[in-house]
């Protein structure tokens, strides 16, 4: 077995047995966590960026736990592909970024960094295992890393948050696991890849281990609607961002529901094959739906938000729709557009859930009217946060430009012209309330009442001479805690990752054609 | 039509049970305002689940499946997979059973009730 066979297990396990050290070390030491994790979410990258080398080089790694090599079916198998390598990078990379705001904007706690490595390994193992009931498992584990992570905020709301979400959760997870149990009892087998094999033949001989197979992908795809959030299913997502400390937001807004949507791909296009949900009668047809709905109510309900973290909470709802809508297509582009889509709007997200942490934490603001004159007083966080929401417009050359791209060129190849229509109607949509924020940012000049910090900074200005203002510069403009350079930093990193991603899409194509090319043949 | 659905009902009554018995659980998930009393229905819809899984493995005729110590053919065995699965399955179960009170012994010590009707209006009040 090569060192790059046994990546995949240890990218899973390192993580977990790493988030026993922070509280095991707290007996002694009081802030141990965040170098913990630091160190362990580097090694992740490091190890990713070794595994994505073997991946390049032959296309697929796979590691089979326990030895159970022979017979095929039983063994759970960790397989790292293009789909998943490209996931577990966005997962390790961006958990690895997250640090720099949490190191000064919390939460702290040796228990917090605990429940974040339990949640990165839990978020790769979804990623990697190639077992639709392991499948199950780690969704649960990144279930409950979420919800430990929601309720780590201080306030009261966060743990009624946590609560609707961990109920919704379970449902959710419990519905997939009744599709597996179907699949099981259809075919005999839980590995990925021998249901793949298997099913088409189920298939072909119809009876009532047909109806089986259909039943377990209305189960499954129905579970995964909930936990990738799809209307009428969203209900738990807005209350869970908004309510989650605003170091803990990026972090589950960029991964959670993503690797979620990437496990919808994974069941949907490896698993069950594009020739089944072909065939069933009305599959695609409610795929669609469900995604293009999404895409509406999402959007339509996130233009009437006051609360900003909320308004990028139901802006997610509609972006996945747009990813379901894309799994709907069933063709190879619009597969990629999908899959480049689950990475920029990653990016995004944790760019604009942070931006939005650093304007509450130096400005004290969290509505969309108290952003008013943002533009003047912060104009490095304002522009990041302009470039991106202009990034998840979709105008070139962004993230988010590339991905609506893809779908929208596979959705005129297969002639659905209902999800041409959605990339459309998403774009202006997203436009609509992204526009509202940076209108508010540049254009509304702020109000004293409204910035009650800004009227703070005039007084000391004027009362004790401005030397102290240029001195101290931009940190102490009235906000009673200081925002870290590594949180700007990172904003920065974040802002210029989502514009570069722009320039990627050929690259992202050609990485990912092993893996489409396989589905699609 | 009928005959057909009796017929399933008279050999296959288990999985019945077991959509009635989750159904019952899910009710009392949405329909009780005692958050303690939700977390159980959650536990119910589960447990349907695995007993869903156990009657899957059912195998008419069949042992339990375990190889004798001398290694000799136990003959007929039932399914030992949905055992495995549902053993997993009901250690998640108890995890996430004990994040869920976790959770609802917080709220309580900050709104000092257990009901979600009682809740929303000291939320709406703040």
């Amino acid at each position: 077995m090569s060192s790059a066979e046994l990546l995949p297990a240890l990218l899973i396990a390192v993580p977990i047995l790493m988030a026993a050290v922070p509280i095991a070390l707290g007996l002694w030491f009081d802030r141990t966590g965040w170098s913990v994790t630091a160190l362990t979410t580097v090694g992740l990258v490091a190890g990713t960026a070794y595994l994505a080398n073997a991946v390049y080089a032959q296309d697929r790694v796979v590691h089979v736990l326990g030895g159970w090599d022979t017979p095929q079916g039983i063994g759970i198998e960790l397989v790292a592909d293009p789909f998943s390598t490209l996931i577990i990078a966005l997962v390790t990379v961006t958990a690895a970024g997250l640090l720099a705001y949490t190191r000064v904007g919390g939460p702290r706690g040796n228990t917090f960094y605990a429940g974040y490595l339990l949640l990165v390994g839990g978020l790769i193992g979804l990623s990697l295992t190639g077992d639709v009931f392991n499948m199950f498992v780690f969704l649960e584990i990144v279930g409950l890393g979420t919800y430990a992570m929601i309720s780590s905020g201080d306030g009261p709301e966060s743990a009624v948050a946590a609560l609707k979400y961990l109920i919704l959760g379970t449902v959710g997870a419990s519905l997939y696991l009744i599709g597996v149990g179907f699949l099981f009892m259809a075919t005999g087998a839980l590995n990925m890849e021998v249901l793949g094999e298997a099913i088409p033949q189920v298939a072909a001989e119809g009876g009532s281990d047909l109806t089986l197979l259909r039943a377990g992908f209305a189960f499954i795809f129905v579970g995964f609607a909930i936990k990738v959030a799809q209307w009428p299913l969203h209900t738990w997502q807005p209350d869970a961002y908004q309510h989650a400390p605003d170091g803990v937001t990026p972090l589950i807004a960029a991964l959670v529901s993503t690797v979620s949507a990437y496990a919808l791909g994974r069941v949907m296009f490896d698993v069950f094959g594009v020739e089944f949900i072909a065939t069933t009668p009305y599959a695609q047809e409610i795929v669609v739906t469900v995604g293009a709905v999404s895409v509406i109510a999402g959007s339509t309900l996130a233009v009437i938000q006051r609360d900003v973290k909320r308004m990028f909470a139901y802006s997610s709802v509609s972006q996945f729709g747009l990813v379901v809508a894309a799994y709907g297509a069933l063709t190879e582009t619009a597969l990629v557009g999908a899959i480049i889509h689950l990475i920029g709007h990653g990016v995004m997200k944790a760019g604009l859930f942070v931006a939005a942490g650093v304007i509450a934490v130096s400005y004290g603001v969290r509505t969309v009217d108290e952003y008013a004159g943002l533009a003047d007083n912060r104009p490095f966080v304002a522009g990041s946060t302009a470039l991106l929401l202009i990034a998840l417009i979709g105008i070139p050359p962004s993230a988010g430009f590339i991905g609506k791209w893809y779908i929208a060129v596979g959705a005129v190849e297969a002639e659905l012209w209902s999800i041409a229509a959605v990339v459309f109607l998403s774009t202006m949509l997203t436009l609509a309330y992204s526009a509202r924020l940076l209108e508010k940012m540049y254009f509304t000049p702020a109000a004293p009442v409204e910035s009650p910090h800004g009227t703070g900074v005039a007084t000391d200005g004027g009362g004790g001479g401005s030397g102290i203002l240029i001195d101290s510069g931009r940190f102490t403009r009235g906000s009673p805690e200081d925002v870290s350079l590594g949180m700007l930093a990172l904003l920065v990193a974040i802002a210029i990752s989502a514009v570069l991603l722009g320039f990627a899409g050929g690259a992202l194509f050609e990485w990912l054609e092993p893996f489409t090319s396989e589905v699609f043949n | 039509m009928i005959e057909g659905a009796v017929d399933v009902l008279a050999t296959r009554y288990a999985y019945a049970l077991m959509f009635v018995l989750m159904g019952v659980g899910m009710y009392m998930m949405i329909a009780n305002q005692n958050l303690v009393k939700k977390l159980i229905g959650v536990n119910l819809f589960q447990t349907a689940i695995f007993l869903f899984f156990v009657a899957v493995a059912y195998v008419e005729g069949g042992r339990a499946p375990i190889v004798p110590a001398d290694g000799s053919d136990p003959g007929l065995m039932a399914s030992p997979l949905p055992h495995v699965i549902v053993l997993t399955a009901i250690v998640v179960g108890i995890a996430l059973t004990a994040v869920g009170l976790a959770l609802i012994v917080r709220i309580h010590a900050e709104y000092g009730t257990l009901r979600e009707d009682t809740l929303r209006e000291v939320r709406a009040d703040e």
